[in-house]
């Protein structure tokens, strides 16, 4: 299987093709639905966001709280839709890859495209396994969104299949 | 008059919570291995093989299957013969609270859908009281999923409509939810009632026994065509393709107005958690 060290170069990322299954080595910034509204906001008011995203790959998971002495919990992908209208200003300030599951939006994917960016997936639902994937995990920002903060995890073979490629391919047509 | 112990509510919701979380019935991750077994495109049976492989490391380390837990559905069934001099709604919540703080389960619930602050314990829970004879207190609980929940789809129908406009909702509501509900799904589909009642028959009907079938001929064959027809759509475990779209298609159906042909669906995902306790009545 493929392997992808993050953050990114830019050969890597567009390198990737749709279909692909890879496994991920490095470090991923995980942000939802609410991160993500304030990432925006601090971008509006011409606030220096709290990560960069130059390489960077965020990934929209909402994890159960670590148990003790271990460095998170179940932690799978959330759905990817709900972060369009804000991915469409993240992608402008710089990311290029992000990680979620199921289909985006067409304005999602025509930006996507003008921005050479890809959209990867997770499994829905294989929480624990994906745990295992997790060697450290520490909060960068909004602690009090608590599962919705923003953390920056390290992970090893962290698994995922290209869904949007940079050239505009698509896993999810048929 | 019989009685339940306000702490016995408690424990049994509390141990309801811990369980589901991690340990998926055996029904369920049967399905999921039969569905392997038939799936023949390749990404399909790999997506199917990691949920399986999902479901034991969750049972043997005790890891949450999902990193959503969910929002706490209860369905109470309470015997006549019971009295409570307590609020039972109460002693859920409490029960919910203690097993999401315990069990090291993601909180879900934000105390208002436009001001959105979490309530850090997960309640309030969704409460479902129905009469039923007798002395026991029957509880159903399920750690729904915002993914599937998200996808759910209700539509006044006209009578007009007929089978064929419920099938074609039902099949829409699927396409349209792609890979986002996870699948491969439990497909609830309530019919008839009005508009609250026809949402409230789609989510008893994910709490059916996976291996039932509908007692009404009608809901019965409605349920085998549609699972033939949303397995012929191709969407996929998780959208990408493949035989393997439901697991299950219920049907619950209730009488309605002659003006109307409600139907809902309710989509549970394939990590489809359930539990259940029965409690009896005592003397005092």
């Amino acid at each position: 299987m493929k392997r992808l060290l993050a953050p990114v170069s830019e050969t890597d990322r567009l390198a990737l093709r749709v279909g692909e299954e890879i496994l991920i080595s490095g470090i991923l910034y995980t942000g939802r639905d609410q991160a993500h509204r304030l990432l925006v906001e601090m971008i509006q008011k011409h606030q220096q966001p709290p990560i960069p995203f130059a390489g960077q790959i965020i990934y929209y998971v909402g994890p159960t709280p670590a148990k003790p002495h271990q460095p998170i919990g179940a932690c799978g992908p959330t759905s990817g839709y709900r972060m369009d209208p804000f991915s469409l200003v993240l992608m402008e300030k710089g990311l290029k890859i992000m990680i979620g599951k199921g289909e985006r939006s067409d304005a999602f994917k025509t930006e996507l495209m003008r921005q050479q960016a890809v959209y990867l997936i997770g499994i829905g639902g294989i929480g624990a396994l994906m745990a295992k994937t997790v060697k450290k995990a520490s909060l960068i920002a909004f602690p009090e969104l608590e599962s919705e903060a923003i953390f920056k995890l390290e992970v090893e073979d962290f698994p995922a299949i290209v869904a949007y490629d940079a050239a505009g391919g698509d896993i999810f047509k048929r | 008059m019989k009685y339940i112990e306000k702490n016995k509510v408690i424990g049994a919701v509390r141990e309801m919570v811990l369980d589901s979380a991690v340990n998926l019935e055996k029904t369920v991750c049967d399905y999921l291995k039969a569905a392997f077994r038939t799936e023949t495109e390749p990404l399909a049976k790999n997506v199917l093989d990691q949920i399986i492989e999902n479901q034991d490391l969750a049972r043997k380390e005790q890891i949450p299957l999902c990193q959503d837990t969910g929002i706490a559905v209860c369905f109470a069934e309470v015997g006549n013969q019971l009295h409570f001099d307590y609020d039972l709604e109460a002693a859920i919540n409490e029960g919910v609270r203690q097993g999401y703080k315990e069990g090291y389960l993601r909180k879900s619930i934000v105390g208002h859908p436009l001001i959105r602050i979490n309530t850090l314990d997960n309640t309030p829970a969704i409460f479902h009281l129905k009469l039923i004879a007798g002395d026991e207190l029957r509880l159903h609980f399920a750690p729904k999923g915002g993914g599937s929940e998200n996808m759910s789809r209700l539509a006044m129908l006209t009578p007009g409509d007929g089978k064929e406009g419920v099938k074609r909702f039902v099949r829409e509501t699927i396409v349209l939810g792609g890979g986002k509900p996870c699948p491969p799904l439990i497909v609830g589909v309530g019919i008839g009632g009005n508009f609250e009642k026809c949402a409230l028959l789609a989510k008893e009907a994910i709490f059916r026994p996976l291996g039932d079938e509908a007692e009404n001929p009608e809901d019965l064959a409605l349920e085998r065509e549609l699972f033939q027809e949303i397995n012929a759509l191709g969407v996929g475990p998780m959208g990408l393709g493949g035989k393997t779209t439901c697991l299950a298609v219920k049907v619950n159906s209730f009488a309605c107005h002659i003006a109307s042909l409600p139907v809902a669906v309710n989509l549970q995902c394939h990590s489809a958690r359930k539990a259940h306790a029965v409690l009896r009545g005592e003397d005092r």
